[in-house]
């Protein structure tokens, strides 16, 4: 599911820096790599893959833009000063051990400035942070709070505050049932025995992350200018890259950034730190993997196009990046600045030998025998459920069953075919008779020795249905089918619950048994609804496969 | 039409019955004269009214008819005369007379009144006498008796009856069961010109024509001396169905095709696959959302298969933990080969590919394979979802191979598939590094259309599989789409319906 975000025109000009007419607009917003979805009045929605959190904001998305039209390329300058206040992590709970926080001041807060920082914070939570499960976000006036912040656990009825837009306060595992966030949130802190909390030195609760803030401590109107931000959870280079993004989009927005000391016991972190990622990017990689010829004057000029810097033979990484692993991402990033429509198309001269595997051309030659009879092919489900199996058949077996399963419907995996075929048929009793249908699939068996667990032979059923179909009858397609391969077969008597007793064989080639042949039991049709005689087989092609190899 | 081409199209009941239309005038005499039962004349006249021979009219009459108690009345008598009779000689009670003349109280009742608007009875001192008109009555037979002994030997239209006749049947028809009416249809054949022309040919010959040529005939030459009978070769036959494939595996079986023509090798592989292959060996971060339940098929039983390459489990460990030695930074997470152990369906073909990648040596290099299968993902059924889908994919082994390599297979594709012109967008997928999604450009919609992703997997993916990091080109386009235009299908659910009647009439793949 790719996440998306609305710009403001307006906003969204002012912050490149440059008018484009809408045409450009669109194609450049996806030769970016984005996708214009549509442009509604002023808003503008665009889809960002979920490797880009810096780009779900206004102001990410306007940087990466206005680099990758020439505005303003290369890698954007952030001045951090340091606020000289501190963040103390204590005694926090286990499972949600990290936290980092910054402030930024000198902010002018708008309804529609709050709009942009409430639509960072949910899409960075959504995606970056997987709907919190990783992190949260958490923003608040500053004049209330008194430093130094403690970050700590503590045990949840003793945790008292006044959640947001709440008219008093409540304890947090009445948060945790009755709040609106609490309620969507509270499984991800299910059975901790500590939650954590931001405390201020005075004493008051900032907030119980990642559940929800203080609405008197936690809450940013249109007085606010200066603010404390902080992201908790459960990686640490996760968060710090998540205030890196939270911040520099805060000071595109017309703030000044300051770095507070995050103290870990004896280690104190400063947060954040802006200071660019250094990494080398090889030219003639680059070539190579491209399939160009640029020189590395060219790389630099390409890369700054993509916001990075390039400085003595290194590129400078923003921040605010996430997604740069390996070098091939940047290569990916010199790519788009260069312009995919930039590049010529090449079919290069390799000789390979084209092959069908042989499995598919034994399938396909039985099915033109089978046409060749006048059957004709249907194309069904690999998920069923236990009742068209089970019940319905008379016929007890164990399925490989789904693990979530949307629908008790569909809920297994077929471990014989003519259920399958049994269940065309009666969804078809309005049409002309006689129906004679076949199917080649895959059917799945618990199999102890397969790397899965699960064998997955290749079955193919044949059912006849119509006035006057008997055991011959089956038993001559049977029987013109293994003509046509070339094969000799043995039938012997056996019984199956499905089938009319002394109606039914049991057909092995080379005393290997590969097939069942038989007229489907008077009560196994009555419980799928038909009212015409059925007869059929089902034989492992599989197996068969196996044989004719011999 | 020409009189004798007419004759000698006759089917053999048509020529059985035109034999008799000389003289036969209705279908029940038709029915008596060509030994032919009611529903064979019946098709006859059907068809020869459909040739302009005749035209067929129906008549109905009403025909007055005896009933049950005027049967035994025209033997007996009436009981007003029974019951006068018995008034001959004595004037007697009611219930003596009744006794007398054998009536039922009902029979007397309806007696005295019919006696007594005649002025044939009188009553005194509780007795009935007859009276001198009443005496007149029993001297001579009266019409109703006439007309019962008339209606006993045959029953007449009621058109025919005199009035006397009609007003006595009125008077009787409020009585009981002593007459009764019932509707009697007569259907005539009236010859048409060309029907006076037909009967003069001498059609009784015609009826020895050949309908069927027999073997019999064939052995004894029988044949030679025969006519045939004309049939009428413009009419509409009933339909035969013929065997035919599913309407999407002769698509998918196109898809095969086009892979083989560029050289590509087919890959197999079961539906059921541990995330190993399907998300690790694809460099898909065990924490990553594409791994939640919502979007992926996990299996109950077995929960979890095996992970057999030690060693390749270890490779795969180290680049999702650090990036191993390939100069990347990796996921920066501890990797749990438990979570890898874990069963789902297969949720792309890619799964192939990273299977494929493992097995190669060197040697083979520079290959080329392809898939074309089933995929599932976990939603609900809807007109544009399903959880079953088809997917096919490529891939291209070759050290030497680059971005612009790629855009020209997908280039070369795409036009094989029908698309020209194709147009390549930035994308973004887990285990490709470049990604492209490509547009092809519909001639018919004259838009741009979604088709597939493609790119280059990650040294992260290739470099474990194969052991070195070769640039490996791949695409998958979604065919399901291509497929639904093809036949004209809006509601994806119908393409696995099953429904005999559009199995039966769809059309071909023609490509």
């Amino acid at each position: 599911m790719m996440p998306t975000i609305t710009l403001d025109k307006g906003v969204f000009e002012s912050l490149v820096g440059k008018k484009l007419d809408l045409d450009k607009l669109k194609d450049r917003i996806s030769m970016l790599g984005t996708d214009l979805e549509k442009i509604e009045g002023n808003e503008i929605h665009v889809e960002v893959f979920p490797n880009r959190p810096d780009m779900l904001s206004e102001q990410g998305f306007a940087r990466a833009f206005g680099a990758f039209i020439g505005v303003s390329p290369g890698l954007r300058k952030y001045e951090v000063k340091p606020s000289g206040e501190k963040t103390i992590i204590k005694n926090i709970p286990k499972e949600w051990p990290y936290a980092v926080t910054a402030i930024v001041k000198g902010l002018k807060f708008s309804d529609e400035k709050i709009r942009e920082v409430v639509q960072i914070q949910e899409k960075l939570a959504v995606t970056h942070l997987r709907n919190r499960k990783k992190g949260g976000i958490g923003i608040y006036p500053l004049d209330n709070i008194t430093f130094p912040v403690n970050f700590t656990g503590k045990a949840p009825q003793e945790i008292v505050y006044r959640p947001l837009e709440f008219s008093k306060a409540i304890s947090a595992p009445e948060i945790l049932e009755k709040h609106p966030t609490g309620k969507k949130f509270g499984n991800i802190c299910k059975g901790w025995k500590k939650l954590p909390v931001f405390i201020d030195a005075s004493g008051k609760i900032l907030s119980m992350p990642p559940i929800v803030n203080s609405h008197e401590m936690g809450k940013i109107n249109e007085k606010t200018k200066d603010v404390f931000i902080e992201a908790t959870g459960t990686d640490l280079e996760t968060l710090k890259v998540t205030i890196n993004i939270l911040s520099t989009a805060l000071a595109d927005m017309g703030g000044q950034i300051y770095s507070m000391d995050v103290m870990y016991g004896d280690t104190t972190l400063t947060i954040p730190d802006l200071s660019p990622r250094r990494t080398k990017v090889d030219t003639a990689f680059v070539n190579k993997l491209l399939g160009l010829n640029i020189k590395e004057l060219d790389v630099k000029r390409l890369l700054e196009r993509m916001g990075y810097g390039y400085q003595d033979g290194a590129v400078l990484i923003p921040a605010y990046r996430a997604d740069i692993l390996h070098q091939v991402d940047l290569i990916e990033d010199i790519a788009i600045a260069y312009g995919y429509e930039n590049f010529k198309e090449e079919l290069p001269k390799v000789a390979t030998v084209g092959k069908e595997s042989d499995v598919e051309i034994l399938k396909r030659r039985i099915a033109s025998i089978l046409i060749g009879v006048g059957l004709l092919e249907v194309h069904t489900y690999h998920i069923t459920n236990e009742e068209n199996h089970d019940r319905k058949m008379m016929h007890p077996t164990k399925l490989v069953r789904l693990a979530n399963a949307l629908t008790a419907d569909y809920d297994s995996l077929r471990n014989w075919m003519i259920p399958s075929l049994l269940r065309v048929l009666s969804s078809n009793t309005r049409h002309e008779y006689p129906q004679m249908i076949f199917e080649i699939g895959r059917v799945f068996i618990e199999d102890e020795s397969m790397e899965t667990g699960v064998r997955e032979p290749y079955r193919l059923a044949v059912i006849l249905c119509g006035p006057g179909f008997d055991f011959t009858r089956a038993k001559q397609v049977f029987d013109a089918l293994m003509a046509a391969l070339d094969l000799t077969y043995d039938v012997a008597e056996v019984e199956h619950p499905s089938f009319i007793p002394g109606r039914v064989g049991r057909a092995s080639i080379t005393k290997k048994n590969v097939a069942y042949i038989g007229e489907i039991a008077p009560a196994v049709l009555a419980n799928w609804g038909i009212e015409m005689p059925a007869v059929g087989f089902e034989l492992n092609i599989s197996d068969l496969f196996e044989l004719m190899k011999k | 039409m020409d009189i004798k081409r007419l004759a000698e199209s006759l089917h053999p009941l048509e020529a059985r019955t035109v034999a008799f239309l000389k003289n036969a005038k209705t279908l029940h005499e038709l029915v008596a004269a060509t030994g032919l039962s009611e529903v064979e004349v019946m098709r006859a006249l059907q068809w020869l009214e459909n040739k302009d021979v005749l035209k067929t009219r129906q008549e109905v009459k009403e025909i007055v008819k005896i009933d049950t108690n005027g049967e035994l009345y025209a033997v007996k008598g009436l009981p007003e005369q029974r019951l006068l009779k018995a008034l001959e000689e004595v004037p007697r009670t009611i219930n003596e007379v009744g006794k007398q003349a054998g009536l039922s109280k009902e029979e007397v009742g309806i007696s005295l009144g019919v006696l007594r608007a005649g002025g044939a009875l009188s009553l005194a001192a509780g007795k009935l006498s007859i009276t001198p008109a009443g005496k007149k009555i029993l001297q001579k037979e009266t019409a109703e008796a006439t007309l019962l002994k008339k209606l006993m030997t045959h029953p007449v239209n009621v058109v025919h009856l005199s009035d006397q006749e009609r007003a006595t049947f009125d008077s009787l028809r409020r009585r009981k069961s002593i007459v009764k009416t019932t509707l009697e249809k007569t259907r005539f054949v009236d010859l048409t010109a060309t029907g006076k022309e037909l009967i003069k040919i001498d059609v009784r010959k015609l009826e020895s024509t050949v309908d069927r040529l027999t073997p019999e005939m064939l052995r004894d030459s029988s044949w030679k001396n025969k006519t045939f009978r004309r049939y009428d070769v413009c009419i509409n036959v009933p339909r035969i169905y013929r065997g035919k494939r599913h309407f999407v595996n002769q698509a998918t079986d196109y898809a095969r095709r086009v892979w083989i023509e560029m050289g590509f090798e087919e890959m197999e592989g079961p539906l059921i696959n541990t995330s190993f292959w399907n998300f690790d060996a694809l460099f898909t971060a065990q924490d990553h959302p594409v791994r939640e339940m919502q979007d992926t098929f996990f299996i109950h039983n077995p929960q979890k298969g095996n992970v057999l390459s030690q060693k390749l489990a270890e490779r795969i460990k180290a680049v999702h933990e650090h990036g191993g030695n390939l100069g990347s930074t990796g996921w920066k997470y501890a990797w749990d080969i438990e979570e890898a152990k874990r069963n789902v369906l297969r949720t792309h073909t890619t799964v192939l590919s990273a299977k494929t990648l493992a097995s190669l040596k060197k040697a083979d290099w520079p290959a080329k394979f392809f898939a074309v299968g089933k995929c599932f993902r976990n939603e609900t059924l809807d007109w544009s979802h399903l959880f079953e889908f088809n997917q096919t994919e490529g891939i291209v082994v070759d050290p030497d191979a680059n971005f612009r390599h790629l855009l020209g297979y997908l280039k070369r594709f795409f036009s094989k598939l029908g698309f020209p012109q194709a147009r390549f967008r930035p994308a973004y997928f887990p285990y490709t590094e470049p990604s492209i999604e490509i547009d092809v450009f519909h001639p018919v919609h004259r838009t741009w259309v979604e088709l597939g992703g493609a790119g280059i997997f990650r040294p992260e993916v290739v470099e474990p599989l194969l052991g070195e990091p070769v640039p490996v080109l791949a695409w998958g386009p979604g065919f399901d789409r291509i497929m639904l235009e093809y036949y004209k299908i809006a509601d994806i659910r119908d393409l696995y319906s099953n429904d005999i009647k559009q199995l039966r009439e769809m059309k071909e793949w023609m490509r």
